[in-house]
This record gives C-alpha cells, sequence and structure tokens, in this order.
C-alpha cells in the first residue's frame, strides 16, 4: 500500500463517519422531543454533512480520478463505505441517539485535538476548524447523559441501557491497521491508542457525574472500515442515494 | 378597565404609528387577537418543518441536503421567537402547544399538502416562503413591538429561503426532460394553495376590518395576493415554467395580472381537516411530544435537583 492510498481510505473513513452519523441524526429533523433539541440536532447534522463534503472532496483529490464529494456520497455501494458501525446505528428513542453521539463525539474530539498536527496541511486545516463544532457536540452530548443518567428513574434506567447496547460498537473506532499504522507512522494520522486513552477518561468521569454504570463487556464488533457493515447501512444508502441512482448522471 | 377614554387613547396611539409594547395597556380583544395570530403563525413555522423535512434524507446532492438542513433548522428558530413573541402578552408556550396537539389551534394549511418529489423542496421556497414574505413583509410594521421585531428577523432569513427555492426550482427547469417535467409539475401543485395561504377574500374575511384598524395589519389579503401574482408570474416565465391558470392574463390599464376562481371549497375543505396530510401533520407532532415526555420530565427533575443543591 502506497502512502497516497492509505491516505485516501484515511480520508474515506473519516468522511463517511461524519456523512452517516450527519445522515442519523437529520432523521430526527421536526421530531425532536422539544424545539430546541430540533435547533440543536439539526445543527450537528449540518457540521457533520459538512465536515463529509470537506473531506470527500479532499479523498477525490488524492485519489486524482475525477471524482468528488457527490460521487464518493451518491455513487459507492454498501461494501465500499468505511464509517464505523457505531454511526449507522439507528436512533431508537432520545437516550439512543445522545449516548451513540456521545460515545462517537468524545473519541472524535480526541482524535481531532491530535490531527491538528498532521503534516497533511489539509487534514490539519479540516481538524482545525472540526474541533471547535465537535467541541460542541461533545459538550452538547455529555450534557444530555448527565441530564439523562441523573433525571429520573425512567431516564436513568433508559439511557444506561442505550449504553450499554451501543458499547460494543465502540472498540471499532480504536482499532488499528496497515492504514492507521502507516499514516500515524509519517505523522499524517493520529495515533489511535493515545486517543483511547483520553476517551476512556472522559467517557468514565461523564457515566460518574451521570450516576451511571461503564459498560464492561470487552467483545467489540468490527466490519465497518473493511466495508462489512450492520444490515442498518443498506437502507441508509437508499435513503441518501435514491435520486441519483434514479436519475444517473443529472445536476441538480 | 376599558372605558372609552382607554380606548380612544389606544386608537391615537396606534395612530399615530408608535408601537405597543408589552408593558403599555392595550384592548384584551387586541391582546386576543395577536395571541391567536403569532401562536398560528408559530406554529406554522413548526409544522412547516415536517413536509421538507421528508427530503433532507433523500436531497440530490450534499450541497442541496446542507441547504435543506440549514432552511429547516431556520424555521424552527422562527418558532422559537414567535413563542417568545406570543409570552409577552401572557400567553403561555406550553399552552399554546397543547392547542396545537389537541387540533383546537389552527396553523397554515399549506403544510397539509405532500411532498411528492424533490422538486417540491423548490416549490415551497419559491412559492410558499415567497407567498410568506409578502404576508411577513407587512408585519415587520405590524403594531405590536415585540412582533414586529421578531418579523424583522425572520424576514432576512424567509428572503434567503425564497431565493434558495427558486434557484432549485430554476435548476430543475433548466436540466434533462424529467427534471423539467418535475419541477412543471410542483408548480402545478404548489400553485393554487400557496394563492389560498393569503386567506379568504376581503367580503369574506370577517376580522380583518378591525385588524386593519389596529394596524396589525395594513394590507387586505386580496392586495397581498395580487401582489405576489404579480411578482411571481414574471419569475416562472423566466425560467420556462407556465403558471396552471388558463385565465391569467396582463390587465394594462390596472397594471395587475388577473387571474382564475380559487378552488375555495378546497380552501374550507383543507382548514376543516380534510386536506391530504392533517393527520399525519398532527400525527407527527404528536408522536414527537408524546416520545419527548420522558426527555422532558428528566430534563426537569435534574434541574431541580441542581438548584436545591445549589441552595
Ligand atoms: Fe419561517
Ligand atoms: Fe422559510
Amino acid at each position: 500500500m502506497t502512502k497516497e492510498e492509505a491516505l485516501l481510505e484515511y480520508c474515506i473513513r473519516l468522511g463517511d463517519d461524519s456523512l452517516i452519523l450527519g445522515h442519523r441524526l437529520s432523521e430526527w429533523c421536526g421530531h425532536g422531543p422539544i424545539l430546541e433539541e430540533d435547533i440543536a440536532m439539526t445543527n450537528i447534522a449540518l457540521d457533520l454533512v459538512g465536515q463529509s463534503r470537506t473531506l470527500l472532496t479532499y479523498a477525490g483529490e488524492v485519489e486524482g480520478k475525477g471524482r468528488g464529494e457527490d460521487d464518493l456520497a451518491y455513487m459507492r455501494s454498501e461494501r465500499e463505505f468505511k464509517n464505523a458501525l457505531l454511526t449507522e446505528q439507528p436512533n431508537g428513542h432520545f437516550g439512543d441517539t445522545m449516548a451513540r453521539q456521545f460515545y462517537f463525539s468524545a473519541y472524535y474530539y480526541f482524535f481531532l485535538q491530535e490531527l491538528v498536527n498532521s503534516k497533511d496541511e489539509t487534514l490539519a486545516a479540516f481538524a482545525e476548524k472540526s474541533l471547535k463544532e465537535v467541541t460542541y457536540h461533545l459538550r452538547h452530548s455529555s450534557e444530555w447523559v448527565i441530564r439523562l443518567g441523573d433525571g429520573t428513574e425512567e431516564s436513568h434506567q433508559k439511557i444506561q441501557e442505550s449504553l450499554e447496547n451501543l458499547w460494543r460498537y465502540t472498540g471499532e473506532l480504536f482499532m488499528t491497521d496497515e492504514v492507521s499504522d502507516m499514516l500515524a507512522k509519517e505523522g499524517i494520522g493520529v495515533d489511535l491508542t493515545q486517543v483511547k486513552q483520553k476517551w476512556d477518561e472522559r467517557v468514565k468521569q461523564v457515566l460518574e457525574q451521570a450516576t451511571l454504570t461503564l459498560p464492561e463487556g470487552t467483545w467489540m464488533a468490527e466490519g465497518g472500515r473493511k466495508g462489512v457493515h450492520t444490515e442498518h447501512l443498506g437502507y441508509i444508502l437508499s435513503d441518501l442515494q435514491y435520486l441519483q441512482r434514479s436519475y444517473p448522471g443529472l445536476k441538480w | 378597565m376599558e372605558d372609552e377614554k382607554h380606548l380612544e387613547n389606544f386608537q391615537n396611539y396606534v395612530d399615530a404609528e408608535k408601537k405597543i409594547e408589552p408593558k403599555d395597556w392595550m384592548p384584551e380583544a387586541y391582546r386576543k387577537t395577536l395571541i391567536r395570530q403569532i401562536s398560528q403563525h408559530a406554529h406554522s413555522e413548526v409544522v412547516g418543518m415536517l413536509p421538507e423535512a421528508n427530503w433532507i434524507t433523500r436531497a440530490p446532492s450534499l450541497r442541496r441536503k446542507v441547504i435543506l438542513l440549514a432552511k429547516v433548522q431556520d424555521e424552527a428558530g422562527h418558532g422559537l421567537y414567535l413563542y417568545s413573541a406570543a409570552e409577552t402578552l401572557g400567553a403561555d408556550r406550553q399552552m399554546l402547544v397543547e392547542q396545537l396537539l389537541d387540533g383546537t389551534a389552527k396553523y397554515s394549511s399549506i403544510f397539509n399538502y405532500p411532498t411528492v418529489t424533490w422538486a417540491d423542496m423548490g416549490a415551497i421556497g419559491w412559492l410558499v416562503d415567497g407567498a410568506a414574505i409578502m404576508n411577513q413583509v407587512m408585519l415587520t410594521r405590524t403594531s405590536y413591538g415585540p412582533y414586529a421585531r421578531a418579523m424583522v428577523r425572520i424576514c432576512k432569513e424567509e428572503s434567503f429561503h425564497q431565493r434558495q427555492g427558486y434557484e432549485a426550482i430554476t435548476a430543475l427547469a433548466q436540466g434533462s426532460p424529467e427534471q423539467k417535467e418535475m419541477a412543471q409539475d410542483a408548480l402545478n401543485r404548489w400553485w393554487w394553495p400557496s394563492l389560498m395561504m393569503f386567506g379568504p377574500t376581503d367580503d369574506n374575511s370577517p376580522n380583518s376590518q378591525q385588524s386593519m384598524k389596529w394596524k396589525i395589519k395594513r394590507k387586505s389579503n386580496d392586495e397581498l395576493r395580487q401582489e405576489f401574482v404579480d411578482r411571481t408570474v414574471g419569475q416562472a416565465e423566466a425560467i420556462g415554467l407556465t403558471i396552471p391558470d388558463p385565465d391569467l392574463k396582463w390587465n394594462e390599464e390596472t397594471g395587475h395580472y388577473e387571474f382564475g376562481e380559487i378552488n375555495w371549497d378546497e380552501f374550507y375543505n383543507v382548514i376543516k381537516g380534510n386536506g391530504p396530510c392533517n393527520r399525519e401533520r398532527l400525527k407527527a407532532r404528536n408522536e414527537a411530544h408524546d416520545n419527548g415526555e420522558w426527555v422532558r420530565e428528566a430534563a426537569n427533575a435534574y434541574a431541580k435537583k441542581k438548584k436545591s443543591k445549589a441552595a
């Protein structure tokens, strides 16, 4: 694998994470528990889709075959998407969504903190800009985990269950392979073991404050980075890609 | 005390083009009319999110997706400002929302029509936001201060929505034959309901006169509707789309377009709840509210705990 190939794969993974999680959040639009949360979740969805545009555009440039953001978002199939399984999990109830967001944002926040030092200027600039957005995403979701954990008995139970259910998808975020190792060594990518340590601490601290119990399972699901997804992704793509697939090659 | 003197002073104050502020004396009927109007307006913003949110996940490009997301988010923001404006009159947001949910409060009937193709996103921005602007620009000069100020903020965003909608439908009208057909079909379906947004004709609009006298409204339904038609016909022509009205013609003498008879049966039927999506819209709002109950309870319980810890 060349450095360019690794970089392309890296950008696709990051871009797909944002795109798919942004898609999930956008499904909430108009259906949130209060109007203020409709605004907040739409806002986060906007940030994430915006981030994916930057990353997929860059991926297309690195690839050098003339593919742009929309070619990559709309014309790849299930096995070509490389998002982490966590990001494609269904919204469930509001607690499920906040648990998913909290796990992801805590990871992404510490990830971007490292990525700002990337030797790749595009990635470093992207990280710098996105870090501001993700700082808010992490604060917003942490506050909800705490409110729900320390709210009523019902909300405590619900969010505890959400955190347990999604726990098995958190390991994949820190999984390393040839791509991540090569780029970390080159000073382009991020050392995920450091990110994992900070993530562990933060999750522990927030759950403690929320009077919740840290899930203990050690078995972790994986496959997203290799394009082997849960059954949910296909349905996301059939929504996301419907128009481009029905009318190939048109401008909108 | 609503004696003659108070009423007269109030009318003089309004006639002098001064703004009424929350703490000023106002006739009960003025307060009631405003609460009804502002809350209906707020409900319309919130229900109006649904037909457009329907296409967010299916938007045909990432650029169109973020534009649509941002627009629907703006509408939620409009809902919030307007509920706040209603609260300055002593209304309670939760109570107003209850009235929406149990079907006693009204919202703009246009949102009871379905968004069946992507072109509807263009048509809504262009026509529905376009029609809303006519009304809202007038309301920036309404006599109640907080409402007028909310409108100034909202109008800026609405005119942005209108331009983006027109740009989106232009892209279709100038696209492939299928896209062009999609655009024309959307115009065919949204044109008449957009004209209905201005409400009944002036001779069938019982409350309008009092609202004009109090300068809540400054133009009649028919005047606003005419302005909208005059402005929109040329926009349709410019992108090669045809307004679905065989009676539409330019009148040299008046300097206005004449247009065909609106189907008022349809208008009153949709208001009564028989539009294509009335049930779906209310159901969606009720489900969101019910599913969110435990979340709101948790947030309240948490806030209380925090408060008692701080005390
Ligand atoms: Fe609006
Ligand atoms: Fe709007």
